[in-house]
């Protein structure tokens, strides 16, 4: 049979982006091991709500470790203490009964915080828009197999195309860099000869906006490989730093 | 009268090619006048938005995540249908059509599905082109695996993550169109009204999920790829954000909802642990090709799978179906699981799963050979389940998946409502009454990439150019004023119970009258119990918080209160269907052997149902479009 436990939170509350935040507590019971962090959370709303307090807002949406909407840092660590996992795929199993957990949300002058435990990340989004895709005519393309792809590069685009865009390599660097996300992008798209093409434009478009966005520069402190959900390696940076020296020398 | 399809006349091989040559044109310099509004960034939203705007529309591109790289298609795990026969196994354009025809249990549409086999070989040339790390051989080609329902190896696959690279290469595409200026878009939007000017889709009213504020788009087109409905279960394998409510919302001004009752479970999912449970995780149907489904030979065999020896085990997909073996399509396999377990061989705490088997895949391949293909699933598996599928079998159960209804539409993908636009898994089109595995994504892109582009060019073609209404038109205020309303009235109620408890007890009205079986006497108590708990959802629910801020469970409120009139009308068409078909499982029209049994004589059609107000009770007005097969011959599906 499952087991039960009593779990003392501590999750940050906050109104606003302009609005101050602050920590509030609650201990709840009858935790079952099976629960996932999220529905911990659920269960913590529910009796929030039916005590007439406000919930807290987190965000969430796949649960399943791949949509890449859940960042929630926990005890000090984005998504919590398993490695290559997603805060919605942590289990209570990993916790013990008496436990004290403190959620906050990522501290990253980049990701504002607009309620609560949620933050804004549209930064990913505009790094993306600047250059990371390959600029293929919607609509229009060779047949597939017209050019054959090394399968151990396609591997290794693969391992780098599996970035789910969730944000704690950003929550859990000093700097709060967004250079493993950067990275990634820029490692898959330039692995295979589709992405090659652009390659110098790539990178520097995609490294100026990161920094025009408000992240900080890398000084490797691989803290963002460490807690990584899906094991995206900190050669993603090498790759890039490698590039972007190339590409500002080549004077592009 | 049976609603007009507006498949084109001529050879089934022809039709798409003569009507692409057919169909109007809207010239360069003209496509920058129009506006064309999309809702939802998955395979079909994001497809689609890149296409037009790559073509010159001024698009507006709309999604509820906070990115359009979350849309719920990110989740899918196995891989995509193409007719490109690399293997050399025999594959061909007709036979995706016929296997996606027989694997609906004919009750689709015969030309869109063979436009869509047709189109298939495309969605690939196009993913690749745009840097989708697909599964290559040695020699640097594309692999490919099989999937269930088919004989012929032609699935596309990355690891267990298609869906994501497909539609990281969609958001990509996307994204490149935003830089470009052609798209604009808005994450944390959610479409609560279609807005209808002279019988036309003209617009949409948004709430802006941050700020609360309701806001009004004007546009020539609408295009909604909102997804499907599979959350009405409350458990499914779907986001908990994904919901029915732009199409409800589109079906309430005027849109015909066809086959609402046909709605797949999918036969590899981790079983339900408790009551705090909040979804399902599917686990792909691509491990049916190495594991081997079964159950203890003993009623109620409490011992470890590993001690069963073999002889005691009964795998009963293979003994049923010796040339599908554990690659029957979902519905077969659902059935039979729940029938195993309803009869008493079930297994784990519950009884409610059975074993999905790699022992034999590994002593065969290896387990690195094992790793390789389903690495990350079995990852997946260990972290929810707490238990190692490469040293013991896990433990499955089916769940709700995919819905096959929806929003009805014509050949062109445009529903009744002209310039409404349904793609992907939002509309009703492809699949008929049960989807083969790895056909959604290529539906889906088929929707987006290679339909849509052209068909909606064809009724642009027809507005005045740069035509606006504005967005003080009284239908525009109507329409924001009825958003207005249902959100005050939830607010409003001040009851005191949860928003989720509701919906988890609509989910088990729903899943245990209107799911794997049905039958009269259960969906008539279904529609009884679903009235009586839409009204107490109305005089009794809780939402917290204002219309003026983030609130994530006044945006549930709302979902779950549109949820409430589809279950109804579930209910309703399942009722009316008076047969077998499919996923649609009627314990009154079954065959010897269990299967579903069909009534072509009087069932050979689509229901579309046009809304028409809740009184206490949903009414809704039956439409038919009778389904010809004028190329295929109607059978009894046989797995055998």
């Amino acid at each position: 049979m499952s087991k039960e436990m009593t779990i003392h939170l501590k999750y940050w509350k906050q109104d606003g982006p302009d609005a101050r935040g602050y920590f509030e507590e609650y201990t709840l019971d009858n935790v079952n091991e099976h629960m996932s962090f999220l529905e911990m959370l659920d269960v913590l709303n529910e009796e929030l709500m039916l005590k007439d307090k406000a919930p807290v807002e987190f965000d969430y949406d796949c649960r399943e470790g791949i949509c890449g909407s859940c960042n929630l840092v926990i005890n000090g660590q984005a998504h919590g203490p398993k490695e290559r996992v997603a805060a919605c795929q942590l289990h209570m199993r990993n916790y013990s009964d008496g436990d004290h957990i403190t959620i906050e949300p990522p501290r990253a002058a980049a990701f504002p915080v607009i309620k609560d435990l949620v933050v804004d990340r549209s930064a990913f989004d505009r790094i993306i828009e600047a250059g990371g895709y390959v600029s293929v005519k919607t609509g229009a393309a060779p047949e597939a197999n017209s050019i054959p792809v090394e399968q151990e590069k396609a591997n290794k685009a693969f391992d780098y195309a599996t970035c789910i865009g969730c944000g704690a390599c950003v929550a859990a660097c000093p700097n709060a860099s967004a250079s493993l996300f950067t990275g990634a992008k820029i490692a898959h798209l330039n692995k295979l000869p589709q992405g090659e093409v652009e390659r110098t434009n790539r990178v520097v478009n995609m490294v100026d906006q990161m920094k025009e966005e408000g992240f900080g520069d890398c000084s490797n402190y691989a803290e963002c490989e460490a807690v990584c959900p899906v094991g995206i390696s900190i050669t993603a940076i090498a790759e890039m730093r490698k590039d972007y020296i190339k590409a500002v020398f080549k004077g592009d | 009268m049976s609603l007009d399809s507006k498949v084109p006349e001529g050879p089934l091989t022809e039709k798409w090619s003569k009507h692409l040559q057919d169909i109007k044109l809207v010239a360069p310099n003209n496509k920058r006048k129009y506006e064309v509004i999309v809702v939802g960034t998955g395979l079909a939203g994001g497809a689609a938005a890149a296409s037009f705007a790559e073509m010159g529309y001024n698009v507006r591109s709309f999604c509820i995540q906070d990115s359009a790289r979350r849309a719920h298609s990110i989740a899918a795990q196995g891989g995509i249908n193409a007719a490109k026969n690399y293997p050399n196994d025999g594959d061909s354009i007709w036979r995706l059509f016929y296997d996606t025809i027989k694997g609906g249990d004919y009750r689709s549409r015969e030309a869109n599905v063979y436009r869509l086999a047709q189109v298939s070989n495309e969605i690939i040339d196009q993913a690749v082109a745009q840097g989708v790390p697909f599964a290559r051989e040695y020699g640097g080609q594309l692999a490919n695996r099989s999937f269930g329902g088919a004989q012929v190896s032609r699935t596309f696959y990355a690891k267990g993550q298609t869906g994501q690279q497909l539609l990281l290469g969609a958001y990509q595409a996307m994204m490149r169109q935003v830089h470009k200026g052609n798209i604009k878009y808005h994450p944390r939007h959610e479409m609560l009204e279609l807005v209808v000017i002279d019988g036309q889709a003209k617009g949409i009213i948004t709430r802006d999920l941050v700020s609360g504020e309701l806001k009004r788009w004007e546009a020539d087109a609408v295009v909604l790829a909102t997804g499907g409905y599979g959350n009405v279960f409350y458990l499914s394998t779907n986001a908990k954000n994904s919901n029915v409510t732009a199409a409800w919302r589109a079906h309430k001004k005027g849109a015909y909802f066809a086959n609402p009752c046909y709605v797949q479970v999918h036969p590899t999912c981790i079983p339900v642990s408790g009551d705090y449970q909040s979804k399902l995780t599917l686990m792909s149907e691509s491990l049916r090709n190495d594991g081997r489904v079964w159950v203890p030979k003993k009623k109620g065999d409490k011992r470890h799978p590993n001690d069963i020896p073999d002889e005691e085990r009964y795998y009963y997909l293979e003994e049923r179906y010796p040339s599908f073996g554990n690659l029957v399509p979902r519905d077969v396999a659902s059935r039979n699981a729940k029938n195993v377990c309803d009869d008493g061989y079930g297994v784990g705490e519950t009884g409610l799963a059975v074993y999905l088997d790699f022992r034999d895949a590994i002593k065969r391949d290896g387990k690195e050979a094992v790793e390789a293909r389903y690495g990350n699933l079995f990852e997946m598996y260990e972290n929810i389940a707490g238990d190692n599928p490469y040293k013991q079998p896990m433990r499955i159960y089916p769940a709700v998946h995919y819905t096959m209804g929806g929003l009805w539409v014509d050949y062109n993908l445009m529903s009744n409502i002209p310039g409404l636009f349904v793609a992907g898994e939002a509309n009703f089109s492809d699949h008929g009454a049960n989807r083969l595995g790895a056909s959604a994504l290529m539906q889906g892109l088929s929707d987006g990439y290679f339909v849509l582009p052209y068909t909606i060019g064809n009724y642009l073609a027809d507005q005045a150019p740069g035509k606006r209404y504005g967005t003080d038109h009284g239908a525009f205020v109507e329409a924001e004023n009825e958003a207005q309303g249902q959100i005050d009235k939830l607010l409003n109620v001040n009851g005191d119970r949860t928003i989720i408890d509701f919906h988890r007890s609509l989910g088990k009205i729903v899943w245990d009258k209107i799911g794997i079986a049905r039958n009269e006497e259960d969906l008539k108590s279904a529609i009884e119990e679903i009235r009586e708990l839409r009204e107490e959802f109305w005089q009794n629910v809780k939402v917290p918080g204002d219309k003026n801020n983030y609130n994530k469970y006044l945006e549930f409120a709302g979902r779950v209160a549109d949820f409430f009139e589809l279950a109804e009308l579930m209910a309703e068409d399942a009722l009316n269907r008076d047969e077998s078909a499919g996923c649609h499982l009627r314990e009154e029209h079954q065959t010897e052997e269990g299967e579903a049994l069909r009534n072509d004589e009087d069932y050979s059609f689509v229901a579309a149902w046009e809304y028409g107000g809740v009184n206490g009770k949903l009414e809704e007005t039956l439409h038919k479009e009778n389904l010809e097969f004028e190329f295929v011959e109607l059978k009894q599906r046989s797995y055998k």
